[in-house]
């Protein structure tokens, strides 16, 4: 019998070596296939089983976290959520992260590196450091007064710190509550759905990732390259350009809106808005030329991230003589954002050369101690310093004397350009309203500010005139209020 | 439990003075404190995860533990000096962890607290424990009451079958806001039936019976049937009941018992292809078992269905989580399995929070206890108390194979508890029983025998 004892002892022994083999090949071979498996919840409770750090403008959050007591348990919450859902955009448990909340996530959740000195601390410790705080470089009172500006209709205002590309407001509008999206369960996909299937499409971030025709805040591009090739030498000179003018190739006529553009100078053309002149110049300067000077300033250019991704601003590459008539005044195929819009007024305001536009100043330990702060990076000249400093004379004429009063601020240097595009088939829409602009502090060396202002349904007459009612007091409000309120930092 | 506390034979003489075979009480004890100071620990532990601070009942849990320990231990040292030194101190730290991951799991799931009810049926099992081995001098003394045991084993399991299902199983008893399982205990009893006839007929088993071709013998019915006859009926009445895991560990535990009392191969293949036949049939026909089966084919079956991933894929998603060294105590997300969490997949627990390492300890503590089972069984002299600790050993081997092995997709589920580790009242006081058969059967083992019988020997 004791023969048979050992045989069964053995037989038992083979069992649990096939146990532990077994165990090995689920705890380690097949461990990593599981633990990806999109079933698995684990990395998502993981994820937001401690507190999401905050997002901060002026050195206050504008998120937060709650407690949901769910199995994904912190939920963000928005202090101010419409006001500054450009900026944030959304962090939810169920649809995952945009703008912000997806550019910074591995701090904000905790999971960047940058955040423990000792990583492998926290691998020992099987925990991992709070998330994070990202501090952003816009000021609470630009950005209201942009969103009060817009005040629920379509459009957008971005405003930027010229010297260095700070964005100081950033707004779309109409906006939504990203707080509706936290979370999970019914009411977050209730908000999804009614989000998207809105027509005003409140979350589309205008701003950054919706392209206009920029119409005539073109022509500061196309008065650039004319400047600096050397094509118009002589800002003051009449330039022998018809009114109507005649598209090159064609017999299709191209008008004004205003009166008194017949062989106006570039400076008269870019007061008054001459469509015919600066085509005609935009001609003279020639494709090529043409196509680098809106590159300089950011056209065409894939892959901007502020740290959110911009949409590309197009600037055709391969166009007829009459096509490049009607891009050199912003219509035909030329699409901007109005971030870029921004930076060509900012380029201007800086003296030629152009900035890169950022979002985040600083990013910080829970406690406050850096991890990183926000680079100051030079995008490149936009044009030189001589052909800068005359499109800022000619841009205060616009303001003092010219289609732009609507912008005017007491005590300060403020330069603009207003603009309509038309779009639709037939340019049968209702025109955009443009304002781009910068503005000075009279004793300040450099413009603090420059912005770009576009108002989709602008209820105005047809003409220049809508981007001065609709656009410029917009404009003119986030300009006061970043001059009034100089920055802390 | 009336052969347990009836009238017993003399003792045995009390050991020789001399110390010639070492009694290891010491030994016990130290692995005894070292196995408290674990789980104490462990309590702790899992109170510092889940809720950040020291848990409250820690010295209360500590002392109670520590008490229950030195209990068992003493009534070790007086009643059976010679016992294996490592069966108790196993069975203390496998019931320890089990209270300690119930602790953990009760902390996700606030509405069903079980780690109290589990600590009373352990103080239960330890005490059961302690009467067993006082009481019950000599093991021999059960091989009278083959026929009581498989009459109160039957009895037992045919009971259920008048109470209502839980989960589709007929194998509960609710009373007075108390649930047993009467099956686990009628284990024990049917160890102690096989055991007895088995060593009773065992020459008769062997050696007759008419050849069938080679060495296959066709045993005469006046043996072998009424072993089937019993085996049938139990087997049969757990099919009735639906209590498929206790079915397939009788079913192994006749099959190895009737090889180790005749050594004939012939009947463990003949086991083996009746155990095939019976689990094809079953496999397709019910409905239960034959989602089981699909399941252990495909775990993630539902989540391709888009239904979310079912209890053995969440299972296997914990193992997976813990890797080799697992999440540490209280930092898994093994709640996820579901309501079987405590008692099914409690393993899966240990597997994601401990890890690899941690299970295959756990593995390896049953492994030895199985061991030392089947020591005792290779040293004790009388075929009875042989083929009662190798039944008993087979029992632990069997039982945690067949849940170890379910809950890691390596064979299809069955519903069983893993033993100590499991929440669930009958089986830990079970396990508490075999436990001190075990330390009952050592003790026997390594007793030295009496002058008079070493000079017969």
């Amino acid at each position: 019998m004791i023969r048979y004892i050992r045989w069964c002892a053995y037989f038992c022994a083979l069992l649990l070596a096939a146990l532990l083999v077994n165990v090995a090949r689920v705890q380690v071979w097949e461990a990593a296939a599981y633990g990806a498996n999109p079933a698995n919840k684990r990395p998502a409770i993981e994820r937001y089983a401690e507190p999401r750090g905050d997002i901060l403008v002026d050195g206050r959050p504008v998120t937060g976290s709650r407690d949901s007591g769910q199995l994904l348990r912190y939920e963000r919450t928005y202090a101010n959520g419409p006001l500054y859902a450009p900026v944030t955009g959304f962090s939810s448990q169920t649809y995952g992260t945009s703008l912000l909340e997806r550019a910074e996530d591995a701090l904000l959740a905790g999971t960047d590196p940058g955040l423990s000195a000792f990583p492998l601390w926290y691998d020992l410790a099987r925990g991992r450091p709070s998330g994070g705080n990202v501090e952003t470089t816009v000021r609470a009172g630009a950005q209201r007064a942009a969103y009060a500006g817009l005040a629920g209709r379509r459009g957008a205002a971005v405003a930027l710190e010229p010297a260095t590309g700070r964005i100081l407001a950033l707004v779309s509008s109409p906006s939504y509550d990203p707080a509706a999206l936290s979370g999970t369960g019914g009411p977050v996909k209730a908000a999804w759905a009614r989000l998207n299937a809105d027509p005003a499409r409140p979350m589309l971030n205008r701003a950054l990732r919706e392209t206009y025709p920029p119409g005539s805040t073109f022509k500061i591009v196309t008065a650039a390259a004319a400047l600096d090739t050397g094509v118009v030498s002589d800002v003051d000179a009449p330039t022998q350009t018809p009114d109507p003018y005649p598209l090159p190739g064609t017999s299709t006529l191209l008008p004004n809106a205003g009166t008194g553009c017949q062989d106006a100078s570039m400076a008269e053309a870019v007061q008054w808005s001459c469509n015919t002149v600066m085509a005609k110049i935009g001609v003279r300067v020639g494709l090529r030329a043409m196509v680098d000077a809106a590159r300089r300033f950011g056209f065409n250019e894939e892959g901007l991230r502020v740290p959110a991704w911009v949409s590309r601003s197009n600037f055709d590459t391969d166009m007829s003589p009459d096509q490049l008539a009607l891009s050199s005044i912003g219509q035909f195929n030329t699409r901007a954002t109005p971030l870029q819009m921004a930076m060509v007024a900012a380029a201007v305001a800086n003296g030629g050369e152009l900035k890169y536009p950022y979002l985040v100043e600083r990013t910080t330990q829970d406690d406050g101690d850096p991890v990183r702060r926000g680079q100051q990076r030079a995008l490149g000249r936009a044009m030189s310093p001589a052909t800068a400093l005359r499109l800022q004379e000619m841009m205060v004429q616009v303001v003092e004397s010219g289609t732009g009063p609507g912008a005017a601020i007491p005590g300060a240097v403020v330069g603009g350009k207003t603009g309509t595009a038309q779009h639709g088939v037939g340019n049968a829409g209702t025109p955009y309203a443009w304002f781009i602009g910068w503005a000075k502090a009279e004793d300040a060396p450099l413009p603090g500010v420059a912005v770009a202002v576009v108002v989709e349904d602008a209820e105005a007459r047809r003409g220049d005139i809508s981007g001065n009612g609709a656009a410029a007091p917009i404009a003119r409000a986030v300009m006061e209020a970043v001059l009034s309120a100089p920055a802390k930092r | 439990m009336t052969a347990l506390t009836a009238e017993v034979a003399e003792p045995a003489p009390p050991p020789p003075p001399d110390g010639s075979a070492p009694t290891r009480r010491g030994v016990e004890l130290m692995l005894l404190a070292g196995a408290v100071l674990i789980c104490v620990l462990g309590h702790l532990y899992v109170g510092l995860a889940t809720t950040g601070r020291t848990p409250e009942p820690v010295g209360p849990y500590a002392a109670g533990l520590a008490g229950a320990a030195l209990l068992a231990h003493l009534a070790v040292r007086l009643r059976a000096p010679y016992a294996d030194p490592l069966v108790l101190p196993i069975a203390v730290l496998l019931n320890g962890l089990g209270l300690v991951l119930i602790q953990r799991l009760d902390a996700t799931t606030p509405a069903q607290l079980t780690a109290g009810g589990q600590l009373r049926w352990s103080a239960l099992g330890v005490a059961l424990f302690v009467l067993v081995v006082v009481a019950l001098r000599d093991h021999r003394v059960l091989q009278r009451y083959a026929y009581l045991s498989v009459a109160a084993a039957l009895a037992l399991m045919l009971v259920p079958v008048f109470f209502p299902a839980v989960n589709g199983a007929h194998i509960w008893i609710r009373f007075a806001g108390l649930s047993f399982q009467p099956g686990e205990f009628a284990k024990i009893l049917l160890a102690v039936f096989f055991a007895s006839y088995l060593a009773a007929n065992r020459t008769a088993l062997a050696l007759t019976g008419r050849r069938l071709f080679w060495k296959l013998r066709l045993l005469p019915g006046r043996v072998l049937g009424p072993i089937l006859a019993i085996w049938l009926l139990s087997v049969g009445l757990l099919v009735l009941e639906r209590d498929l895991g206790t079915s397939l560990l009788f079913f192994g535990l006749f099959v190895i018992m009737l090889f180790t009392a005749t050594g004939r191969i012939g009947w463990i293949a003949i086991g083996l292809l009746l155990a095939a036949v019976g689990a094809y049939a079953v496999g397709t026909f019910e409905p239960h078992v034959h989602s089981r089966v699909e399941d252990w084919l495909n775990p993630f079956a539902s989540i391709e269905r888009g239904e979310g991933p079912g209890q053995l894929a969440q299972s296997l998603f914990a193992f997976a989580a813990g890797g080799l060294l697992g999440s540490g105590l209280g930092h898994g997300q093994s709640f996820l399995i579901g309501f079987a969490a405590k008692s099914d997949f409690i393993l899966a627990t240990a597997g994601e929070e401990l890890g690899l390492v941690g299970i295959t300890a756990i593995l390896l503590l049953y492994g030895l206890l199985v061991h030392r089972g089947f020591r005792a069984g290779l040293a004790l002299r009388d075929p009875f108390g042989r083929l009662l600790a190798t039944g008993l050993a087979s029992i632990v081997a069997l039982q945690v194979f067949v849940i170890a092995g379910g809950v890691t997709g390596l064979i299809p589920l069955t519903g069983m508890a893993m033993p100590f580790l499991a929440q669930g009242g009958s089986s830990v006081v079970t396990n508490w029983v075999i436990v001190a058969l075990l330390v009952r059967l050592g003790d026997s083992a390594r007793r030295p025998r009496p002058a008079g019988a070493e000079a017969a020997a």
